[in-house]
């Protein structure tokens, strides 16, 4: 059997074995524990899709809390239901009012949306490299929630949007996040990551064998983005309110350390980096609240940790965990 | 049909300041497909900078330079490799992390690119271009003697495997031009003599129309029927090698250089 073949097929077979774990879980775990599923599969997306711009290409982006921001709005203002949007948006245009989408049309609008704007902000952007780069987007972040904030016909300004429907689990967020990880892992294993890697390893080199840079970083840039705005549907549908303030820049933090400490340019890294960094904090929370008893309670003390942890990775294994290489998973076999 | 003497590149008087630093001024040359011109001059001649004009590394602040037909002065380097220029670098560049396989496919995909959702979906004519390259990538290394090394990250191999893995790079692109920059620098006698031999053939065997910059003057001499010296950014002499030995601009250019180098 060829390569690629056999691949497929134990990928689907782990596909099926994680539809089974997550059947188990469904039916064994409390809201709590789902909930905090659920958030794993959001960052896993948030952290795969982070590795192609950060990781594979280079570019280090922080702009994920602001993509998150136009796909959840995006969704949220397409899901609700229109008896709601009649009494709270009276502003809307006439067209968004009588409109409820479904769930999967609303997430896919919503991370197109937010590929739209990256595609727009990229070709100024994306004449920065490095520090300046990472400015202008976390700039881009400022923006986003300015407009968030003070657009009230559209996003109620600073009450926000809450009333979801319920609707995301974590059907949804894992069954995104194998949709992300199988389309990263596709794009970085052909011509175009190889020239997003190219550009990485030295951006003159590769453009003088024939990479064009602009646009194989904005590719990078834009289908992150998508995915990113993606997890701003999903998670705006768990948690059923957003306001502008959610997507703050503890949110880029977060996934920025999960994607630094998994490694940054290997995949399974990113998601061994988002599961483990998303149960850290949980376990902590309790550790906090275990603490109040004697007192007030020591809140931040998760966040502290995790700023704690990423520092050491950055001293002591700059590469993180997987240092840029992937974990072969059993059965799987290299391709050349 | 383009006969065999056809011009490849014509330049004219092409320059390139740095701040006020004349460092390339008013450079013309017409080369013809097949040729192989030697370039020498003294450090910091201009030799490097002609060659980053010429693939548009950095932009000329005057003069043209027409390729194939086609004036590429202010196209981008990416555009000018693909037109078919292609290049090595004084300081060795590849892509260290990428295995010595990886490296080539870069350059080598330039010509065959698939659709995202091609790629996305694996479809039969992707994988099979994806064969092809691999292919193509391995008789690259087999060109260069590299076959042993095809699995090694670039960062690993040896000063002179390094030097020919960049050659293949240049190679890959399926250049109608070739511009090497020092290729035998800081090789020992033996790899310079076998590098020059493989360039010897590679130009024999494709007509490979090719530009040699090198220090060495008795491998320049003996490989190029044409050379042109350089000096302070200016074109001093030009012709056969024995001309060019005899030239006495050339001699004092270089002697230039010996004295300087002696009152160090
Ligand atoms: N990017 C740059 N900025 C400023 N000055 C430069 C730049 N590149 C080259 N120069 C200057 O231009 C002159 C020509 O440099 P160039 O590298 O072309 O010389 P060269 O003939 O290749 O020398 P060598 O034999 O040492 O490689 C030198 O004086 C150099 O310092
Ligand atoms: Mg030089």
């Amino acid at each position: 059997m060829k390569g690629s073949t056999r691949n497929l097929l134990v990928g689907v077979a782990y596909v099926v074995l994680l539809g089974g774990l997550l059947w188990l879980a469904q039916s064994t775990l409390n809201n709590y524990y789902l909930r905090i599923l659920a958030v794993i599969g959001i960052n896993i997306i948030l952290t795969v899709s982070l590795n192609l711009t950060n990781g594979f290409t280079g570019d280090f982006s922080l702009g994920i809390a602001a993509f998150m921001a136009i796909g959840a709005y995006t969704a949220a203002l397409l899901s609700l239901p229109v008896a709601m949007k009649t009494a709270s948006f009276p502003g809307l245009p006439e067209w968004l009012q009588g409109i409820a989408a479904p769930f999967l049309p609303a997430t896919i609008a919503g991370g197109l949306l937010a590929a739209g704007v990256a595609a727009l902000v990229g070709v100024p952007v994306l004449r920065l490299r490095g520090h300046y780069l990472a400015v202008a987007t976390l700039g881009l972040m400022v923006i986003v929630r300015i407009v968030a904030n003070n657009w009230q016909d559209v996003t109620r300004g600073a009450r926000g949007i809450n009333g979801l429907p319920p609707v995301s689990n974590i059907w949804w967020t894992f069954g995104w996040a194998v949709i992300t990880i199988y389309v990263v892992w596709m794009i970085v294993n052909s011509p175009y990551g190889r020239a997003m890697i190219g550009v990485r390893e030295d951006w003159l080199a590769a453009q003088a064998r024939g990479v064009r840079l602009l646009r194989t970083r904005m590719l990078a840039f834009t289908i992150s983005a998508f995915f990113a705005g993606v997890a701003g549907a999903l998670w705006a549908h768990l948690i059923t309110a957003i306001t502008p303030s959610s997507f703050s820049f503890v949110i880029t933090f977060n996934i920025v350390v999960m994607l630094v400490v998994g490694g940054m340019g290997s995949i399974t890294g990113s998601v061994l980096g988002a599961v483990l960094l998303t149960l850290l904090p949980e376990g902590l929370r309790q550790v906090e609240t275990a603490l109040a008893s004697g007192g007030a309670p020591v809140y931040g003390l998760s966040q502290i940790i995790i700023a704690l942890l990423a520092a050491l990775v950055m001293i002591f294994r700059r590469q993180g965990l997987f240092g840029g290489k992937e974990l072969r998973l059993p059965g799987m076999v290299e391709r050349e | 049909m383009p006969s065999s003497t056809a011009t490849l590149l014509n330049v004219e008087r092409l320059g390139k300041s740095f701040r006020g630093l004349q460092a390339l001024e008013a450079y013309s040359l017409t080369l013809r497909t097949g040729e192989l011109l030697g370039v020498i001059g003294p450090n910091g001649a201009g030799k490097t900078t002609l060659f980053n004009l010429l693939t548009g590394i950095t932009p000329p602040t005057s003069g043209v330079i027409h390729f194939a037909g086609v004036d590429v002065t202010r196209r981008r380097a990416d555009e000018i490799a693909r037109l078919g220029v292609a290049r090595t670098f004084q300081k060795v560049r590849l892509f260290p992390a990428l295995t010595a396989l990886e490296n080539l496919r870069i350059p080598l995909q330039t010509h065959e690119r698939a659709a995202l959702w091609q790629v996305i979906l694996r479809t039969p004519g992707f994988l099979h271009s994806e064969a092809a390259l691999t292919g193509a990538a391995h008789e690259l290394l087999a060109t260069v003697d590299l076959q042993a090394a095809a699995h090694k990250p670039a960062a690993q191999l040896s000063y002179g495997q390094q030097r020919r893995l960049e050659l293949a790079c240049a190679l890959a692109l399926r250049p109608r031009l070739l511009l090497l920059d020092e290729p035998a620098a800081g090789m020992n006698p033996t790899e310079a003599d076998a590098l020059m031999h493989l360039i010897l053939r590679l130009h024999a065997e494709f007509q490979l129309t090719t530009i040699l910059i090198e220090h060495n003057m008795r491998l320049i001499m003996n490989m190029c029927p044409r050379i042109q010296v350089l000096n302070y950014g200016r074109l001093i002499a030009e012709g056969a090698p024995m001309e060019i030995q005899g030239d006495p601009q050339v001699i004092e250019a270089y002697l230039g250089q010996a004295e300087a180098y002696a009152a160090d």
